[in-house]
């Protein structure tokens, strides 16, 4: 007899592990609009057969949760608040007297519930059914309901497939006029709830859009223009948001002009986001495509004065604030004035105009965790800098830029130096930056989204030599001279609705970074088409968008799983030398696998009855 | 020590203590339900949940040790709600029909719900369905387990048997036999420890009342009853009687006034089987060279059937003497019968016992001899007995000492002492002296081998011969000493072997309070009848003398070894339960 033996996984086991991954597969493919009380009882079935069945709570507990949520479930049962009472109260007790974290957290997972989707509980109780909200948006196809700005996925996949890319272009601009922006940085929402996850993985969503844009010819006309409304639109910002709002006023009939502080127009998309990832003529071909339906645009035009806003007034019919949010945040720590520190949003805002600092052999320390700090770290090592050392006060997990930009930095060569928060900045006798001094962090405790504290750690500060300094430590909006001028604000934002309306000047709308602070392409984009469709209905109209293009049935086939193809880059070593753009086109062979993984969500299933193609807006 | 406050109240307590055992020292005793000392202390019921200062989540009073500086309340809001709500959950897994349970009344589950004012259930009730044979010596109702996983600790950890184990996952946990075998076929030893500290009605024993009644209904069946001596000790607890009050001679009078015929005393046949284990014994030791050491006793069937399982070569070592029990059945439809002028085939020959093993025994065929049918036909446990006293209605204040039927109920104190651990040995050693030597030694020579250790071992000499001697009770130390045996580690002349802890005193068949262990207290109580008794030796009891005088001859003779020895080698190990006895066709006892 042999006393040990090494644990290896049988048929069973394994095959289990299997159903793990496709299980978390369905659970990132969970579609939107579901009744959240049912999944959680699913949810909670889940946990109860992994409970070990030795403690009351969890045992016993979680099978009457279960069966007091299927209860107010089922649509033919009657229950009144006091069982929803019961169910919160046992709940509780669940969670703190459970023995072990499978009972809790399952108990946890209720109570969350209970606050989170309370609404729904009720509704179940009172109306015996889902509350209206969740019936209405269940199951649509999962990619359009979130894509922020609502494109016609599965149609261009589908004109893609069929090697139709002027069409899949003229498609994608029915909701948003950037396609190229957003083939070669949008952030991809879409991809999240694919339902092609339950076989394999999500479609590479943006990659089916960059295959359009890459082989769509020079120019692809945009759509002519509807009757002259002779109604006038002040948009002040020439970003995404405002650029897509002009875009689509403009085939409206309305005449929309477009007040740019700066000397050239596409915001964040030229002033953040560095060519190496939004090549300039790339930007440029979006811009010309919007402005050939006849935009009006004023650049280095600042309206922040009495007479320019009087002007607005007088003789502008609606007005669209798209700012953004270009103001750095201050670091806080002494030494932050020192000659060498440089806020991120300035270096960038100076390269978009060609202004290129001079890193050469420098040592550059990069304050923060965010796509912007990533930016300007590889954007450091571009422009000559010996090294880069990213700082950041949690760790790289914990970090809000794309896992993508990180392992990008780190390839091309910059040093992430995690948990070190910036505790002071060393100068000179010239006042300029020779070293950052950084107090170490351990990670603490949870906050409520989950993501842990940084504390500071027992230990010393520590010393990062370096010549330039840059913070990339988040943006503000430049709020000020418009709440002087009566424009409702909030936590340092324009205060706006969904509906992009400003409450409480008639014919003001806003959107964008400026409404809902430092955000992706995409949602402003979809601002700014809420704010041409509001702005459309405020003057007196109901102009609709819509694209006269057949969107070809699909093929039947088996769903086979197959690999996601994905986009490649350049070397590291070779790209990180220069501003060309890092990442590649498809080949034609991979689209095509590409496009025949789509499972075309708005003919199967619920997508071909209901919540699927909205052809017109 | 740590410093800790319980409810307002500081106490210093040594390191190592629990939350329970420091709020008991303060006067608070936490209401728990599946804890068990020593036994169990998994934290399963939640049921002791108390809060702890700067803690959310609540801490197992049972098994949380206390810290320097800990606040804890044991009666706050939420410990309250929680503790509520887990009783509340338990009672929706249970089923609560409580009038058709025999734990209704002495029940801590029934309890901990009475306390806690339960009125109406918010939970539905989801307890299992019972799906186990009624006719087995144990039956186990599964839908009044709870789970407490008690009766598992207790067969591992007490009788090192694991018979009983989890089935089951998530909520379909639950308890039964190991590789979810049916009891019958498993090396299950019927010593029912499970039984008595199960804290609800999930385990019993199976219930052989109605035929006992059936025979007393029977103008042509002459019941004829034997007590056990552990059965004095223990039989008053459940029908209000103080220890000094519960007599023996009120559970004679009892038993007159239920219908018994003829009341006799185990004890008897204890000494007879003193007689002829002792005689055995000394053969043994004039051979040596022809027997396997040591030699083991063998009156108690919780053993026997663990040998037979678990050491099967060490079966030759035990002594052929039958049981008191056995010995006693056998007379009963033999010499007795004849003596008292019965038709033997009219005898109902039932037997009082601690002991739920007891009710496999008396079914092994090995240890039929008398040719009337089974020797003994029925076996009730003492807990049986005493819910047949409450059901007749028989006052326990009306009930006054009466004497045993003449002459069968004469036993000696070493014979009533049989009921303890090391009791055995000891009224064998004070006999095998005597037969040796031919002279007595002091009634209390032996008494070294008394105490309540799981194992204890005592030299003495007998007739210039030195003796090395050991007495073990609780399987799993008896596990133990049978490895050391084998390995050669120790070596014995004779072993005394009593299933369960502390003996038969704390048998599967008593009666039982959650929480308490009472074996040590009655063994006192035998201790003390046997040192009143005018008889303390075996040999010396008239009736064992009359006994070889007109019957048997001597210790071993023939006729001794026809009526009085069995060869436990041969036992069938099956729970016989002699289907063709049962009197209801539906099998409900």
């Amino acid at each position: 007899m042999n006393r040990l033996s090494i644990r290896s996984q049988d048929e069973a086991q394994k095959t289990i592990a299997g159903l793990y991954k496709d299980l978390e597969r369905r659970i990132v493919a969970s579609p939107p609009g579901q009744c959240p009380v049912d999944l959680a009882v699913s949810f909670l079935r889940l946990c109860h057969s992994q409970s070990c069945g030795k403690c009351v709570p969890c045992r016993v507990g979680i099978r009457q949760l279960q069966d007091m949520m299927e209860n107010i479930l089922d649509l033919d049962t009657q229950c009144d608040m006091y069982d929803l009472a019961i169910l919160e109260r046992t709940a509780k007790a669940i969670a703190i007297s459970a023995d072990c974290a499978i009972g809790s957290e399952a108990a946890n997972m209720v109570l969350r519930g209970l606050q989170g989707y309370r609404e729904d509980y009720e509704y179940h109780i009172k109306y015996n059914t889902c509350s209206p909200k969740i019936r209405e948006a269940a199951q649509p196809v999962p990619c359009m309901r979130t894509c922020p700005a609502n494109v016609d996925i599965p149609g261009y996949i589908a004109l893609v497939k069929h090697q139709r890319y002027a069409d899949a272009v003229s498609l994608i601009r029915k909701d948003n006029p950037f396609p190229t922006v957003c083939a070669l940085i949008c952030e991809h929402p879409c991809e999240m709830r694919c339902r092609r996850s339950l076989v394999d993985a999500p479609i590479n969503i943006r990659g089916m859009k960059r295959f359009a844009v890459d082989n769509c010819g020079d120019s692809v006309p945009v759509p002519p223009k509807m009757d002259d409304t002779g109604k006038r639109v002040a948009i002040i910002g020439g970003g995404p948001s405002g650029l897509t709002a002009a875009y689509y006023l403009a085939i409206m009939g309305h005449k929309p002009t477009i007040f740019e502080k700066r000397a050239q127009l596409g915001g964040m998309l030229r002033y953040g986001i560095p060519s190496y990832r939004l090549p300039r003529e790339r930007l440029q071909w979006d811009i010309d495509a919007i402005l050939s339906t006849g935009v009006e645009v004023k650049l280095n035009y600042d309206i922040s004065t009495k007479e320019a806003m009087q002007d607005l007034r007088d003789n502008y019919d609606a007005t669209y604030i798209s700012i953004g949010s270009h103001n750095a945040k201050n670091l806080g720590i002494p030494g932050e004035f020192a000659k060498g520190v440089i806020p991120a949003v300035e270096m960038l805002r100076g390269i978009g105009d060609d202004a290129m600092p001079d890193f050469k052999d420098k040592s550059v320390a990069v304050i923060g965790g965010g796509n912007v700090a990533m930016d300007v770290a590889r954007t450091a090592k571009r422009l000559g800098a010996s090294e880069v050392t990213i700082v950041y006060r949690r760790r790289r997990v914990d970090m809000t830029a794309l896992p993508d930009e990180v392992a990008g930095a780190v390839a091309e060569g910059c040093e992430l130096v995690q948990l070190k928060a910036p505790a002071r900045i060393d100068t000179d006798k010239h006042g300029n930056v020779t070293a950052l001094w950084a107090k170490p962090q351990i990670v603490g405790m949870a906050d409520e989204s989950g993501r842990p504290r940084p504390l500071d750690a027992n230990g010393p500060e520590e010393k990062i030599p370096c010549q330039i300094i840059i913070s990339a430590i988040g943006q503000a909006t430049d709020i000020r001279f418009f709440e002087e001028f009566g424009i409702p604000v909030f936590r340092g934002n324009i205060k706006a609705g969904n509906s992009s309306v400003v409450d409480e000047v008639p014919g003001t709308y806003a959107g964008g970074d400026c409404v809902t602070g430092p955000s992706t392409v995409i949602n402003a984009v979809a601002a700014g088409k809420v704010a041409a469709a509001n702005i459309d209905t405020y003057l007196g109209y109901h102009h609709e968008m819509s694209v006269d293009i057949d969107i070809p049935l699909p093929d039947h086939q088996d769903d086979i799983p197959y690999g996601r193809v994905e986009l490649k880059e350049r070397f590291a070593r070779v790209r990180g030398n220069d501003f060309d753009a890092v990442e590649e086109p498809l080949s034609f062979e991979e689209a095509m696998q590409e496009c025949s993984r789509c499972l075309r969500c708005d003919y199967h299933g619920y997508g071909s009855f209901r919540g699927g193609r909205e052809e017109r807006w | 020590m740590v410093n800790v406050t319980i409810n307002g109240m500081k106490i210093s307590v040594p390191e190592g203590t629990t939350i329970m055992q420091a709020a008991d020292m303060v006067g608070i005793k936490v209401p728990h339900l599946c804890y068990l000392k020593d036994v169990n202390d998994i934290g399963a019921c939640r049921v002791c949940v108390v809060e702890v200062e700067g803690t959310d989540k609540l801490a197992t009073a049972c098994n949380t040790e206390c810290v320097e500086g800990m606040v804890i309340t044991t009666n706050g809001p939420r410990a309250r709600a929680a503790r509520r709500i887990n009783v509340e959950l338990i009672m929706s897994d249970h089923n609560a029909n409580c009038p058709y349970c025999l734990k209704s009344g002495n029940c801590t589950l029934q309890t901990l719900a009475n306390d806690l004012g339960l009125l109406i259930p918010d939970y539905h009730n989801v307890a299992e369905k019972m799906n186990w044979s009624r006719e087995l010596p144990i039956v186990r109702d599964a839908s009044k387990c709870i789970k407490c996983m008690r009766c598992v600790q207790t067969c591992d950890k007490i009788q090192d048997m694991g018979i009983w184990s989890i089935l089951g996952t998530g909520y379909r946990t639950t308890i039964g036999v190991r590789e979810n075998k049916r009891i019958d076929l498993s090396d299950c030893t019927l010593c029912g420890q499970c039984i008595t500290h199960c804290p609800v009605g999930a385990l019993r024993e199976c219930d052989d009342r109605k035929r006992f009644e059936t025979a007393l209904a029977d103008p042509e069946k002459i019941v004829l009853l034997q007590i056990a001596p552990a059965v004095r000790t223990a039989w008053g607890e459940q029908i209000g009687l103080s220890v000094k009050d519960a007599t023996l001679g009120k559970l004679v009078c009892a038993f007159k006034k239920i219908g018994v015929d003829y009341v006799f005393d185990t004890n008897l046949t204890a000494d007879l089987t003193i007689m002829e284990e002792g005689s055995e014994f000394l053969d043994r030791l004039t051979h040596r060279e022809d027997h396997q050491w040591p030699m083991f006793t063998s009156c108690c069937p919780g053993w026997i059937r663990f040998a037979k399982t678990q050491a099967p070569d060490l079966l030759e070592n035990l002594s052929t003497a039958k049981s008191p029990q056995q010995m006693f059945g056998t007379m009963s439809k033999t010499y007795m019968a004849q003596r008292l002028g019965l038709d033997p085939d009219k005898i109902f020959s039932v037997s009082v016992m601690p002991c739920t093993a007891k009710k496999y025994e008396r079914t092994v065929d090995e240890v039929q001899d008398s040719g009337h049918g089974k020797d003994v036909d029925l076996v009730l446990t003492t807990r049986e007995i005493d819910r047949i006293i409450r059901s007749d209605g028989i006052e326990p204040d009306e009930l006054y000492d009466m004497p045993f039927d003449d002459v069968f109920g004469a036993g000696s104190g070493a014979g009533v002492i049989f009921g303890s651990t090391g009791g055995v040995m000891e009224a064998a050693l004070r006999s095998a002296y005597f037969l040796a030597t031919g002279k007595n030694p002091d009634p209390d020579a032996f008494s070294e081998v008394r105490g309540s250790g799981g194992w204890r071992e005592a030299t003495f000499d007998l007739a210039g011969q030195e003796l090395k001697i050991a007495i073990v009770s609780g399987l799993g130390n008896v596990r133990k000493l049978v490895e050391a045996v084998r390995a050669g580690k120790e070596q014995y002349d004779f072993v005394e072997v009593m299933a369960c802890p502390g003996g038969c005193v704390g048998g599967g068949g008593q009666p039982y309070r959650d929480g308490e262990e009472k074996a040590a207290e009655r063994a006192g109580i035998l201790y003390s009848l046997d040192n009143v008794n005018d008889i303390r030796f075996s040999h010396e009891n008239p009736t064992v003398i009359e006994l070889y005088e007109n019957f048997l001859d001597a210790p071993l003779s023939e006729k001794s070894h026809k009526y009085l020895h069995t060869e436990v080698k041969d036992w069938d190990l099956e729970m016989n339960f002699d289907p063709d006895a049962l009197l209801d066709p539906r099998k409900t006892y």
